[in-house]
């Protein structure tokens, strides 16, 4: 069983893999969508969403929804901000170009990486793929605001 | 969906044929031509706990699906509009309470849509985020 984090340890300093775990299987929205936390690294972070058919967009093509895509997006790139030991208070904006429809019935891999840190605002770039990163999906760039003025 | 098919019908399709629209919760209601999308509050929606407050995620998503009920409407193709890209800008906090959208068609192309979303809660002269968005007019057949 997953204890969850102390809220003060998680608002400061660096993300440990549980609290990181936490993160990403335990708020109501993405346990409803099913996230699966992957890894956390400097400033990085990858989540995956597994197929489900209540996801799809098109019951035609039986691709998982483009709004899936932005909430996985999203959260990657708060993931990423964590992994780089700063608190995301909410997204400013997030540009999401969709490359190409998703394979049919293929899990969802993002990655987040949080490259640059001012005092108060975190920039984010993620992608989103279903097996080759070289290949994605979907592509993000983010601008978050951090909680606390920076580590 | 046939072309002679009324605003209302072509509406309903969209909502009908896409389940991730029902995972949301979201429904619309149609005003002669003018489409309002209502998104429910439901406690799966949360991404904050300690706030609470919606996933940022869900009011994106939940915009670019009023945009594609939107063309939907207009446009009235058998096939939903594909997302080419949309910007999502994210204005106040969306709180724990039911949240509604309108979508403006700036340009209905052949090929390429552009569209822009407001989502509101309590006033509307307060939006809680907005997106801009290109849509891909699916192909006939």
């Amino acid at each position: 069983m997953v204890k969850p984090p102390d809220f003060i340890a998680a608002m400061t300093g660096s993300l440990d893999e549980q609290a990181a775990r936490h993160m990403v299987t335990r708020t109501p929205q993405t346990e409803a969508l099913g996230f699966q936390f992957v890894s956390i690294s400097e400033a990085r972070g990858a989540i995956r969403v597994p197929w489900r058919a209540d996801l799809v967009g098109d019951p035609e093509t039986g691709v998982i929804a483009s709004g899936v895509v932005t909430t996985l997006l999203d959260h990657v790139c708060g993931l990423a901000i964590r992994a780089a030991a700063a608190v995301p208070q909410g997204t400013l904006d997030l540009r999401i170009d969709y490359m190409r429809p998703a394979r049919p019935q293929a899990d969802l891999v993002a990655d987040g990486h949080c490259y640059k840190l001012t005092r108060t605002i975190a920039f984010v770039r993620a992608l989103a793929h279903d097996g080759d990163p070289d290949d994605p999906v979907a592509t993000a760039q983010a601008a978050f605001a951090l909680i606390g003025g920076g580590a | 969906m046939s072309a002679d098919a009324t605003p209302a019908e072509r509406l309903a399709a969209f909502l009908a044929r896409t389940p991730y629209i029902a995972f949301l919760g979201m429904r619309a209601e149609l005003a002669g031509d003018e489409m309002t999308a209502i998104l429910p509050f439901s406690p799966h929606l949360i991404g904050n706990t300690m706030l609470p407050a919606l996933h940022g995620g869900v009011l994106g998503a939940f915009m670019e699906m009023t945009a594609l009920a939107q063309l939907a409407v207009i446009t009235g193709g058998p096939r939903p509009a594909k997302t080419i890209d949309v910007t999502i800008d994210y204005l106040r906090p969306g709180r724990a309470m039911d949240t509604y959208a309108r979508a403006e068609i700036k340009k209905a192309g052949r090929r390429i849509s552009s569209v822009h979303v407001e989502a509101w809660q309590e006033a509307r002269a307060k939006p809680v985020a907005a997106i801009r968005g290109h849509f891909q007019t699916p192909t006939e057949g």
